[in-house]
This record gives C-alpha cells, sequence and structure tokens, in this order.
C-alpha cells in the first residue's frame, strides 16, 4: 500500500524541510521505498538539507512539463537503499505547477514507492495548495510558540477544508528545561489547542544543525536526540507502536555526559 | 506597597502566557468573526431587546469568548435599566 504524506506548518521556520529529510530517510532505513518531494518551487532546499544539490539534472516543473520522463529527474540517495529525491526548480515561480498536475504527478509515483513525502512550502497560498493537492495524510510541524502554533491551527483548518481528515501533529524543538520552569508550552498544551493526534515530539538539538551543515540527516547520527525522536516517528508512520521518548532523561543524560566529560561547573 | 495583580501577573509562568494568549487568538481565528460582521449583530441584537426594555448602553457588552472545551461562543451582558410598561 502506497501513500502520499505532506508536511506542512504555515509558518516558516519551524523545520519542514529538516522533518522531512529526517522522517524520510527514517523510512527508508525501516526498509520502505521512498520519494521525498520537494515542493517548494523557486525557494528549494530540501537538496542541500539531504547533501543532494550536486546531482539535480532535471526537476519537478521539468517532469510536470514533460521535458523529461520522472525517473530521469529523481535522484537516487546512494547512501539508503530505497531513497529518493524529486527536487524542485530553483529559477521558476509556484504558479508553473497547478494542483491537478501535482495530484497527477504523486498518483504516477504510486505503483514505485511506498511513501510519498511532499516537502510543503510555506504560507497558504498556491504552493501550499499543489503541495496538499494528492496527500493522503498530512503531518502538521509546529514548534511550541504562539505564532507557530497559530498558523498551525490555521493550517489544520483548510486541510479538512481539503477533505485531508487524516492529520498527525509533530512539535519540534522542545525545550525541555524550558518547558520544566515552565518558560515554554508543554507538548500538553499544544495537543490540548490543535486537538489532533500526536505523532511525535523533537527536542532541541544542535545535532541537527551539525548534520544539516554536513548535508547528512541526523536519523542516521546514533547519539543525536532529534535524530531519534525522527526515528520514531517514522516508525509510528509504519504502523508501529513506540512510546514517546523521555525528553528529560535526554536532559539528564546530556548533564552525565558533561560531567563526566568536565563541561559542567 | 505590593500589588497583589502585579505580583500575581510575576507569578504566572511565560508558557501559561503563551497558552491563555493562543486560547483566546484561536477562537477568533476560528470562528473568522470581523469586527463589522460583530457590530451589525450588536445592533439587530439591540434593536430587538430595545422593544422590550430599556438597556444601558455604556455597560452594553456582546463578544465571542470561547467556552472551556475552546469552542467559541457569543457572550452577552446587557444591563436593563428598565422595563417598558406598554
Amino acid at each position: 500500500m502506497s501513500e502520499v504524506i505532506v508536511l506542512t506548518s504555515g509558518k516558516g521556520g519551524v523545520g519542514k524541510t529538516t522533518s522531512t529529510a529526517n522522517i524520510g530517510t527514517a523510512l527508508s532505513m525501516l526498509g520502505k521505498k521512498v520519494v521525498l518531494v520537494d515542493a517548494d518551487i523557486g525557494l528549494r532546499n530540501l537538496d542541500v538539507v539531504m547533501g543532494l544539490e550536486n546531482r539535480i539534472v532535471y526537476d519537478l516543473v521539468d517532469v510536470v512539463e514533460a521535458r523529461c520522463r520522472l525517473k530521469q529527474a529523481l535522484i537516487k540517495d546512494k547512501r539508503y537503499e530505497g531513497l529518493y529525491l524529486l527536487p524542485a526548480a530553483q529559477t521558476r515561480e509556484k504558479d508553473a505547477v497547478t494542483p491537478q498536475q501535482m495530484k497527477k504527478l504523486c498518483e504516477s509515483m504510486k505503483g514505485d514507492f511506498d511513501y510519498i513525502v511532499v516537502d510543503c512550502p510555506a504560507g497558504i497560498e498556491q504552493g501550499f495548495k499543489n503541495a496538499i493537492a494528492g496527500a493522503d495524510k498530512a503531518i502538521v510541524v509546529t514548534t511550541p510558540e504562539v505564532s507557530a502554533v497559530r498558523d498551525a491551527d490555521r493550517i489544520i483548518g483548510l486541510l479538512l477544508a481539503n477533505q485531508i481528515k487524516d492529520i498527525h501533529l509533530v512539535i519540534n524543538r522542545v525545550r525541555m528545561n524550558m518547558v520544566k520552569k515552565g518558560d515554554m508550552m508543554a507538548m500538553d498544551d499544544v495537543v490540548e489547542i490543535l486537538a489532533i493526534n500526536l505523532i511525535g515530539v523533537v527536542p532541541d538539538d544542535e545535532s541537527i544543525v551539525i548534520t544539516t551543515n554536513k548535508g547528512e540527516p541526523a536519523v542516521s547520527v546514533n547519539s543525536s536526540a532529534a535524530g531519534k525522536a525522527f526515528n520514531n516517528i517514522a516508525r509510528r508512520i509504519d504502523g508501529q507502536d513506540v512510546p514517546f521518548m523521555d525528553l528529560e532523561n535526554t536532559d539528564k543524560l546530556m548533564d552525565k555526559l558533561k560531567k563526566i566529560f568536565g563541561f559542567a561547573q | 506597597m505590593l500589588d497583589i495583580n502585579q505580583f500575581l501577573k510575576r507569578k504566572a509562568p511565560a508558557g501559561t502566557i503563551a497558552k491563555d494568549r493562543l486560547k483566546l487568538v484561536l477562537v477568533h481565528d476560528r470562528i473568522n468573526c470581523s469586527p463589522e460582521l460583530l457590530e451589525m449583530m450588536k445592533s439587530d441584537i439591540l434593536a430587538v431587546i430595545s422593544k422590550y426594555v430599556e438597556v444601558d448602553l455604556e455597560e452594553l457588552r456582546i463578544e465571542v469568548s470561547s467556552f472551556t472545551d475552546g469552542d467559541p461562543m457569543l457572550s452577552a451582558n446587557i444591563p436593563i435599566r428598565n422595563l417598558k410598561k406598554d
């Protein structure tokens, strides 16, 4: 069974592209055949986050406009079996593609892939409408901030209005030490407000900056707490029952490690 | 002198303030009710009620707020000066 999953948020900069790269890679590590689709036409970034920017020949718009076959535009990630990227066009604009064309494109890939993971651009305009057009399921990415949660709420409303009812929530960049002090909204607060199913909580983690700089997904780095969280999300998408990580303990573990290496006090 | 409100305000952690502000903002976002629409509703409600009672316009409050479960609710506080007896 094949599934089209769109990652969306409304607000920019909450970690859609990072989440797409990591969840997609993690799904391929589970033995699934996965294609990552960058729907952010004009502002492509999934290629650099994945470290595949030097291998682009054709892009999504070339496929839609029939300048090449789909197979020619797909970039095979040599590091992970079964992982492919369909890059966005960089020199075109959002209206280069219509929702109907995107829907057709997603449908055409269903035979070849278990998961088609679409990275949606920020905003609620044409790019958003394109990205969600072929989606069976949506993952809304937010951070525990007022602006991001407000935009997530609006996005959930728009997804429902577009008949996408299978909606899940990822809360990204949680800082457990601040939550404990009451200075940041807790996961329960965000879930209560948005009232959708929570599929993952990702801690704020420096390893994301480091792995993104190198162009390698954090899920392949064993020591990364965020990578672990993304791996768990992939397993939940795959239907496994994975308990939520105890983020407090990861904090404590970090403190312990710091103490061992003499960084504390 | 210690202002009890100031004291309480300082006690509310930023996370709780964020949640409360969000809830309020979302009530308005979700119902998608423009100030113009609310004004029109207000004047229509007032026109009906004024047929029977004299309303204290100074203290009149008609606004969108929320139930505890977050669903939007139209709440009205309409103080009555006098019943109209005719």
